[in-house]
């Protein structure tokens, strides 16, 4: 009962927050340099006059402001989000085709980011005054501070040019032909790379989170009680102060999901993965503006709806969390 | 202890400071160095660094010399930097001093709008934004300060919070001084030091958004910048890796040097909260 009224209220949130996106999206097609018409057409170069007006009638833009705001929005509500003018298919159906590349990538870099920087941030907050410590944490601010689409190259450079280990592009072998078990083994293996480089950058910020967040937990008074009870260090850091300060990480790593989406635009530039960061790049590269605003729209609707099951996976693990919600 | 001796106490601080007055001097010597326009043909392409005098680190896939365009680059990267970052300061710290300083239902409506700009994904929102708006160094610079003003507005709100009911605030409410004033004179000088600290943080993050952005290729199409050069050499990766390599050492170099003059600050501004962590 109360998991449902949380989710409803989230859900309620999200709605909310989708529709001020479809009206900021309507606004940036009317601050847009041109003709709305022209935009639309992908081109202002490329279309005649004629064409122009048929789309404006076929769109309304002929049609008083508010009824083209109507428009927009009742359509975008029934997942019409219009054409790509470049493809001449619908930007909805682009869209799904790309979404299950994107949510590989991304779900695979959230769980490595998360696992390795939890346990880095560990190693790091029970060797506060040791150099492995500082070491962990400077390289934590190396990867920090590195921009994701170089490391991506230079990874392509080191392990695909020079190695020869690992593929550099694409989401499987063109043309291999591989099925069942091959063609995952095949995929793994281009997974690699793109994978890597979006946790690292991730995982940099875990580390640093998860340290702090331990460092702040052991200050805590029931830590005091373990350790004049007598426990061994190893096992109060793990079962005391561990266990308190994941809380804070989950809440933090949620907010991050949104930069994640982010980073996976340049990653899936870089490595030629079929995913929306790819689309997104390439509707850029064609001007196709409608497309771009689709995946903009669909890029917030997935953070929030990976927000809400941090959401719920949070007050799960903290079951203080329901009354306040409630 | 003065300022400074507490900031040279952190020797990764210090470090920083060295490589970000490197980078600020290559910046500054840039035009004097290479008075030419970096977008200029001068040799042929894809020569290897340190394979000719004149051009230690080769030439690109047009023949412009890769070190005339790294130097000329730390400039429009410092100055997109410094720019978006004093519109980010500009917006939230407004926003957030109102928020935090009124609060009842002023800070929930300004609350709700940051959040709504803090949900929205940061750099699509930026992308969308700067291609709407056409690539420029105004678009780009409002482009960022647009996607990083919150976070400012969230630490000012809190600050103001903490100070609205202080005794001196209350006094300087007694001898009647207007909310503009106590804000503006009274509270406001009391938050500086963490919003320097969260602003070199941000000078960071948003030389990293510009790298970004000009790598897809929504840089200022008259500048030439260090995201634009390894945008440009993407698709060569394979025969020049140097053309991207050297740039993006510039990129993390100047990135990490702010995170690390960041951090020396905090030790300086706020010794008791560094001395305890």
């Amino acid at each position: 009962m109360v998991y449902a009224r949380l989710i409803l209220m989230r859900l309620f949130k999200a709605v909310i927050v989708l529709f001020l996106i479809v009206i900021f999206n309507f606004l940036l097609i009317q601050l847009a340099p041109g003709d709305p018409a022209a935009i639309l057409a992908g081109e202002a170069g490329a279309a005649d006059q004629e064409f122009l007006n048929q789309l404006r009638e076929r769109f309304g833009l002929d049609q008083p402001m508010y009824v083209q705001l109507w428009r927009y929005v009742s359509g975008i509500a029934m997942l019409d989000f219009g054409y790509s003018y470049r493809l001449g298919v619908p930007v909805f159906d682009l869209i799904m085709a790309r979404l299950p590349a994107t949510l590989l990538l991304t779900g695979t870099a959230f769980v490595l980011s998360l696992v390795l920087g939890i346990v880095a941030g560990s190693m790091a907050a029970s060797r506060v005054k040791k150099p492995s410590g500082s070491l962990i944490m400077a390289l934590a601010l190396v990867f920090y501070a590195t921009p994701l689409f170089w490391v991506a190259l230079m990874s392509v450079v080191v392990f695909s040019v020079y190695l020869g280990w690992l593929p550099a592009y694409g989401l499987y072998t063109v043309g291999a032909g591989h099925t069942g078990f091959a063609l995952v083994l095949d995929v793994a293996k281009h997974l690699v790379l793109p994978a890597t480089t979006l946790a690292l950058f991730f995982m940099a910020i875990y580390t640093r989170m998860t340290r702090t967040s331990m460092l702040d937990a052991a200050q805590q008074d029931y830590v005091k009680t373990a350790r004049a009870k007598g426990l061994k260090p190893s096992i109060i850091q793990r079962r005391h102060v561990l266990r308190n300060a994941l809380l804070p990480i989950i809440t933090l790593a949620g907010l991050q999901a949104g930069q994640m989406v982010g980073g996976a635009i340049l990653t899936e530039t870089v490595f030629a993965w079929p995913g929306i960061g790819r689309l997104m790049f390439e509707a850029l590269q064609q001007r196709d503006y409608n497309l771009l605003l689709g995946i903009f729209f669909f890029s917030a609707a997935l953070v929030i709806v990976f927000n809400i099951i941090t959401d719920l996976v949070y007050s799960l693990a903290d079951p203080r969390i329901k009354k306040g919600a409630a | 202890m003065s300022f400074f001796a507490r900031f040279a106490q952190n020797r990764g601080a210090l470090v920083g400071l060295i490589i970000l007055l490197l980078i600020i001097a290559m910046a500054i010597l840039a035009p004097l160095l290479f008075p030419e326009s970096p977008w200029r043909m001068v040799q042929r392409p894809f020569l290897p660094p340190l394979s000719q005098d004149g051009f230690p680190l080769g030439t690109d896939t047009m023949g412009r010399n890769v070190a005339s365009g790294l130097m000329h680059g730390a400039w429009v990267s410092l100055l997109i930097g410094l720019v978006s970052t004093s519109v980010a300061l500009l917006i939230g710290v407004p926003l957030g001093a109102i928020a935090g300083y009124y609060g009842g239902i002023i800070d929930d409506v300004l609350m709700r709008f940051t959040e709504f700009f803090q949900t929205i994904p940061n750099f699509a929102l930026a992308i969308v934004l700067v291609a709407i708006m056409q690539p420029s160094i105004t678009s780009i610079v409002l482009a960022i300060a647009i996607v990083s003003w919150p976070p400012v507005a969230r630490l000012v709100r809190a600050e103001f919070m903490s100070l609205r009911n202080r005794e001196y605030v209350e006094a300087a409410r007694l001898v009647g001084q207007s909310n503009t004033t106590i804000i503006l004179r009274q509270i406001l000088p009391n938050t500086l030091s963490p919003i320097i600290v969260l602003a070199s943080l941000m000078v960071a993050t948003a030389i990293l958004l510009e790298s970004a952005l000009s790598f897809l290729g929504l840089g200022d199409p008259n500048v030439m910048s260090w995201g634009y050069m390894i945008g440009a050499a993407r698709t060569v990766i394979r025969q020049a890796w140097w053309l991207s390599f050297f740039p993006g050492v510039a990129i993390l170099l100047t990135v990490l040097a702010l995170n690390l003059v960041g951090e020396g600050l905090d030790d300086a501004l706020n010794p008791k909260l560094s001395r305890e962590r």
